[in-house]
């Protein structure tokens, strides 16, 4: 399946935004790790802002940036989210909740719990009507989104934007989900070529095990292999060097996405 | 599987006979003055030894469904037919195995605060844990995930099967939804004031809330082909939609319902017209059932006869789209449209078709509807192949 790539966000541990991490990601800067700085979206009232999660902020922040990069209108795309867990910090409050005498849960927690809430704000943020899903796929979601944000387009020849995110988890869910950072990444991705596309990718789900391709700086490759959303890293990297590479996403114990990158 | 019974022909008798799945709340230590739809049974149910890892309630409940109508004996057939790499797995699911981790959270090491040494995370209440087992017990090496989109979920996963078999990446693929009871749903709603006393009354005047249930469906999605099976049934369309307004209250007037029906008639090349009932949503919240309404009668007026059978299994959540994908195939099958029970009195100032009782006719095409939190739509068409 072959896409093109009109615009990339990202937010993840000493990467703030995709134009200031291009030189880190295509090793012409060094990488300093630092905790990921997260921006309130200025896309939802004041009201709506505080009751959300860091999910929610990382889609937005990463979402918006992508759209931004690509002059493109959020209200009229579809949008396939992805996330292993979601909102772990809310998960644990409802959980704590649920464990003491009173078990009087917040409406509010209760509905930002759902798997989609980043995509519930996003749609209400943005005033979209358009298709959107959210997946899980526990370490390799973000290869499921990026398939599956493929074949929308094979089958519906329309931009998507792909937006993956991951929390950190607080204890004591950390020590059986030890994720350490905050990390969302997002990816305009267009059925053929615009102004704005600097690169296309063709997708192909292999149904074999394979080593998948590592980040080549110790301290990234750390993040790509303990933040289910850092799994991008070796795609973002290969955007931001704009040469020609095969980069290979584990996808399951027995399969893996074949991501050829060509800029253009 | 859900409270109604196991298989098609339990659950077809159910609604023929008008049974309710739904009784008062009795499960685990759940205080709340609510009807549920429990299946009873579920703790009994051993998992295979190689996969104790995925040990839970909504995976003993998934493996349950499976065993249901020789559906993974036909999932068998299809992989010596078309390879296993070749069937994708496209699971549904809102909560997944949380239940382990609320129980773990009571076993918090009074010290530390360390979860027990038996909970397992990954295995349980990962949203992916249903697809990874589900593909594990039935042995297929396609692509695989979770749709967590609320109760849209397993409605939504008939379009990413049907977008796979499209662009070629897979000849056939499982789709299902598994939802089972746990104390986040039960409360988290009650929270919301969203839940019933009594047993859910989908579209009546007095309607005051759901009554939640748990459930499994599954279905197999084969490309389609010209020696199609008598009796076959086919997707005929998937329209989904955002509503953009607020997180846990759908569109007064309906819109972002309306657009999903309308992109499933699109997609499905047809017209309101050409659909001979409709499974509603219904899940017997005022809101819910005013905007849906709204939508329906904008599209279809009062002909088409439209009915919730949420009253009959509760709200699977997560399973709703599937169950009633499910139960909108056995009125085709059967040519009996549900009657929308408990519901006496309809709302007067709704004004769609619902029929209150079940009716015997002719129903090649049936369209139905699953929307969920953050405004999240799907409708589905699906049609008797003719």
């Amino acid at each position: 399946m072959r896409l093109w790539v009109e615009g990339v966000g990202l937010a993840g541990p000493g990467l703030c935004g995709w134009q200031a991490s291009r030189p880190v990601l295509g090793g012409s800067a060094n990488y300093a790790h630092a905790p990921t700085v997260l921006t309130a979206s200025d896309l939802l009232p004041a009201a709506e802002r505080r009751r959300t999660g860091v999910p929610v902020k990382l889609a937005l922040a990463v979402g918006c940036e992508a759209f931004a990069n690509a002059a493109r209108e959020p209200a009229t795309t579809a949008t396939v989210f992805t996330s292993s867990g979601g909102d772990s910090e809310n998960v644990h409050q409802i959980c704590e909740t649920l464990a003491s005498t009173e078990r009087e849960v917040s409406p509010t927690r209760f509905h930002n719990s759902v798997h989609n809430a980043a995509a519930g704000y996003w749609s209400i943020a943005t005033g979209s009507h358009e298709p959107s899903t959210s997946l899980c796929a526990y370490d390799w979601s973000f290869a499921a989104g990026l398939l599956e944000a493929a074949v929308q387009i094979a089958a519906d020849r329309k931009p998507v934007a792909l937006i993956a995110y991951d929390q950190h988890y607080p204890p004591p869910l950390h020590a059986v989900r030890p994720i350490d950072s905050n990390f969302g990444v997002a990816l305009l991705l267009v059925p053929q070529p615009t102004a704005h596309t600097f690169a296309a990718l063709e997708v192909t789900f292999t149904p074999a095990s394979a080593k998948p391709t590592a980040m080549a700086v110790p301290a990234l490759e750390a993040v790509r292999a303990t933040v289910p959303a850092g799994r991008s890293l070796p795609l973002l990297a290969a955007l931001a060097r704009g040469v020609e590479q095969v980069v290979i996403l584990e996808y399951g114990a027995a399969s893996h996405l074949r991501v050829s990158v060509a800029p253009c | 599987m859900n409270s109604l019974g196991a298989g098609r022909s339990a659950i077809a008798g159910a609604i023929r006979n008008a049974r309710t799945g739904l009784a008062p709340c009795r499960f685990e230590t759940v205080a709340l003055d609510t009807f549920i739809g429990e299946i009873a049974g579920l703790d009994a149910i051993r998992v295979p030894a190689h996969l104790s890892a995925y040990d839970c309630r909504n995976n003993r409940l998934a493996q349950r469904g499976l065993e249901c109508d020789g559906f993974a004996a036909a999932v068998e057939t299809a992989a010596e037919k078309y390879g296993c790499a070749r069937i994708g797995v496209f699971m549904a699911t809102s909560t997944s195995g949380i239940l382990q981790t609320e129980l773990a959270y009571r076993r918090r090491d009074p010290e530390t605060g360390a979860l027990p040494d038996d909970f397992n995370y990954a295995g349980t209440q990962n949203s992916f844990s249903l697809g990874d087992f589900v593909q594990r017990y039935l042995r297929l090496e396609g692509p695989a995930f979770v749709v967590s989109s609320a109760c849209s979920s397993s409605a939504k996963v008939f379009g990413n099967a049907a977008r796979m078999i499209a662009a070629g990446v897979c000849d056939a693929a499982v789709v299902g939804g598994v939802d089972t009871l746990c104390l986040t749903t039960l409360y988290g709603f009650n929270s919301l004031g969203l839940v019933s006393r009594l047993p859910c009354r989908p579209y009546d005047v007095e309607r005051d809330g759901i009554s939640i249930g748990e459930g499994a469906g599954f279905a197999l999605i084969e490309k389609r082909s010209a020696q199609a099976a008598a009796g076959a049934i086919e997707l005929l369309g998937v329209g989904d939609s955002g509503d953009a307004y607020h997180m846990s209250t759908p569109h007064p007037e309906g819109m972002g319902a309306g657009l999903a029906m309308q992109r499933a008639l699109e997609s499905a090349a047809l017209q309101a017209c050409d659909i001979d009932y409709i499974n509603l949503h219904g899940t017997g919240t005022r809101t819910n059932d005013a905007s849906e309404d709204r939508a329906v009668f904008d599209l279809f007026g009062s002909e088409t006869p439209c009915s919730s059978t949420k009253g009959s299994t509760g709200h699977l959540l997560g399973a709703a789209g599937i169950t009633e994908a499910i139960i909108s195939m056995l009125a085709i099958e059967h040519d009996l449209m549900p009657g929308g029970r408990p519901t006496q009195n309809i709302d007067p100032t709704l004004r769609s078709g619902y029929l209150l009782e079940n009716r015997s006719a002719r129903v090649n095409r049936v369209l139905s509807n699953s929307f969920g939190f953050g405004g999240s739509n799907c409708s589905l068409v699906l049609g008797r192949a003719l």
